[in-house]
């Protein structure tokens, strides 16, 4: 990745930052940290990584973003209108009556490029699964990536789908797993420990990778070692910090699940313009 | 009586021929097993269709959204497993995953019933249709014999375009529907006409409601009886009509009557002509071990268990 290009995807993530925090003030309810801590791997992906044509969002050998953890919908909804899939305007209609940008991902609202309706934790991986089983008949080259909460990874389904992932060598699945350590009610390692995580994932068959989610550069190459098809599926452990761009609220699990107040709202975008100076 | 039986099957052997023609048809059908595949008739078509099979172990809540997964990108699943795992353990997969995404997928619901015998309570599935059929665009099929249980897997296919829930049984029962009569979805059929009182059944319970219309008729008592196979859409025309034309609606099931065939039927009823009604069907408890002529006995759910009913409400209402 070359240093214009680096610069221009770290330009993309501050816009993505602000129109998170613009749609969930206007929303009035929402999950602002987590949204926010994807940011940076939601830019490198769509704009670095997935092989998908915003105009065309049923063609079939486009790479599957499958958005496990429903609640932070505003980013994905931000990176796909950013990507080109519809009007940025339509940000502003989040979580309102007849918007086609539900709370949770809603297919049954037409959203373009919309893969799965979700927001029960620990369905996604399963669906990726699927995809990717159907890929492998079919003899396409398509990657599924597969984005999930590290609180989610509490959920035994997610453990039934890894299981399969490895035991039918699906090796065009990649799951990334925002490891921010911190769920509703605390840190991760308090309400259930997690670690050691990576053991967890080899155990069940899977490769593992490490990377700085917030470091565009560094989310690219692992994705690119990820990638490389060695008959097992693979997941990328991204350390991020949920609230990242904000200073104020950053790694504070309280923002979890609420919005900026409409006075919040300058404030916020301010931090998102000098913490991300390029 | 125009039905006769031409011996015993087990309705889930309907459903593995129904797997294997589905199999031999569409290029796009593929399959999920659980582990209990020989046990719940997907045998032949894991064996004939090995690339389009997937084995996925003891693992039922990933098997849906495995399904969702695979309906998403063109193919059509078809996952079975005991009714009590592939309806119940799985609801919110099912409800989200499969429904909230609408995708085409069949799922089978093997074990249906008190009938499963000695397994006993754990494994007869008595809450499945209450449970399948509030889910938003689920269609849920429940045929009466191993004859149409192959025709609703069929139509599971051809008919429908969202989730679909195919219920059927273990124990051999009376085979006596014609595959030359149409199965639409949706559209229930009328197998005895009779205007005095209307006996609404499906599964296993549909013979047994002929044979108790015919019992009644010696009785001076013309029982209609419909064999109510597809549970959602329901329909809502043949109810009306037979709220209309005859005094009292008696439904029978192998499923709790709480939510069940009893409860969809009575809540056209209640909208539209109310009228008495009867339920035949499990009255909120579980079933437990024995042979399943024993069990269907104990519980009521025979011809003689219906005709004891409806004979009960005659002298209540002379
Ligand atoms: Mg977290």
């Amino acid at each position: 990745m070359n240093e214009a290009k680096l610069k221009k995807l770290r330009s993309i993530s501050k816009e993505i930052r602000k129109d998170v925090l613009r749609s969930l003030t206007e929303a009035g309810s929402g999950h602002t940290g987590g949204s926010l801590g994807l940011a940076d791997v939601f830019t490198v992906l769509y704009f670095h990584v997935l092989k998908h044509k915003p105009h065309k969002p049923d063609w079939p050998d486009r790479d599957r973003l499958i958005l496990s953890i429903g609640h932070v919908a505003p980013v994905l909804y931000v990176a796909l209108a950013h990507a080109g899939y519809f009007p940025k305007k339509e940000l502003q209609t989040l979580r309102k009556l007849d918007s086609r940008l539900q709370g949770h991902p809603g297919r049954d609202h037409g959203l373009p490029g919309l893969e799965l309706s979700a927001g029960s934790l620990g369905q996604g991986l399963s669906v990726a699964v699927g995809m990717a089983l159907a890929g492998k008949l079919d003899h396409k080259d398509f990657f599924v990536y597969s984005l999930h909460g590290d609180g989610e990874l509490q959920e035994g389904s997610i453990w039934e789908a890894a299981m399969s992932a490895s035991h039918h060598k699906l090796d065009h699945l990649i799951a990334i797993v925002d490891r921010n350590e911190v769920q509703i009610d605390g840190k991760t390692s308090e309400v259930m420990e997690l670690e050691p995580l990576a053991d967890k994932w080899r155990a069940f068959g899977w490769k593992v990778f490490h990377c700085n989610g917030h470091d565009h550069k560094e989310i690219y190459n692992t994705i690119q070692q990820a990638k490389k098809k060695e008959g097992k599926p693979a997941v990328i452990l991204a350390k991020t910090l949920m609230g990242k761009g904000v200073k104020s609220i950053e790694n504070d699990h309280r923002w979890h699940g609420k919005p900026p107040a409409k006075e919040q709202l300058s404030d916020f975008l301010n931090q998102i313009e000098e913490n991300n100076a390029i | 009586m125009q039905y006769k039986s031409r011996g015993r099957k087990a309705t889930k052997e309907g459903f593995a021929e129904g797997l294997v023609e589905l199999g031999k048809k569409y290029e796009d059908v593929v399959a999920l097993g659980a582990d209990i595949t020989s046990s719940v008739g997907m045998e032949d078509f894991a064996k004939n269709y090995r690339e389009r099979f997937f084995s996925m172990g003891i693992a039922e809540q990933n098997c849906i959204g495995t399904a969702a997964g695979l309906a998403l990108s063109g193919k059509v699943p078809v996952f079975s497993t005991y009714g009590v795992f592939a309806g119940i353990r799985t609801a919110d997969q099912v409800r989200i995953s499969l429904c909230y995404n609408d995708v085409h997928a069949i799922i089978g619901g093997a074990h249906a019933g008190v009938s499963v015998g000695p397994d006993g309570a754990t494994h007869q599935a008595l809450e499945d249709i209450a449970i399948m059929r509030v889910m938003p665009n689920m269609t849920l099929l429940s045929p009466a014999d191993a004859t149409q249980t192959k025709l609703a897997t069929m139509a599971a296919y051809e008919q429908c375009a969202g989730p679909v829930y195919v219920r059927f049984g273990r124990a051999p029962f009376p085979d006596f529907t014609n595959s030359a009569d149409a199965f639409e979805v949706g559209k229930a059929q009328t197998l005895k006409s009779g205007n005095d009182i209307t006996l609404i059944a499906t599964g296993h319970l549909v013979w047994e409601a002929l044979l108790a219309a015919e019992q009644l008729a010696g009785e001076n008592i013309n029982a209609r009886v419909i064999n109510m196979h597809t549970i959602k859409p329901i329909d809502k025309e043949i109810i009306i009509k037979a709220a209309r034309e005859t005094k009292a609606i008696i439904t029978a099931e192998e499923h709790q009557v709480h939510g069940g065939l009893g409860s969809a039927v009575a809540e056209v009823v209640v909208h539209n002509h109310p009228v008495p009604m009867i339920f035949v069907g499990m009255h909120d408890r579980f079933g437990e071990s024995g042979q399943p002529e024993e069990l269907m006995r104990k519980y009521g759910l025979t011809a003689e268990g219906i005709v004891s009913k409806v004979k009960n409400f005659y002298e209540k209402n002379s």
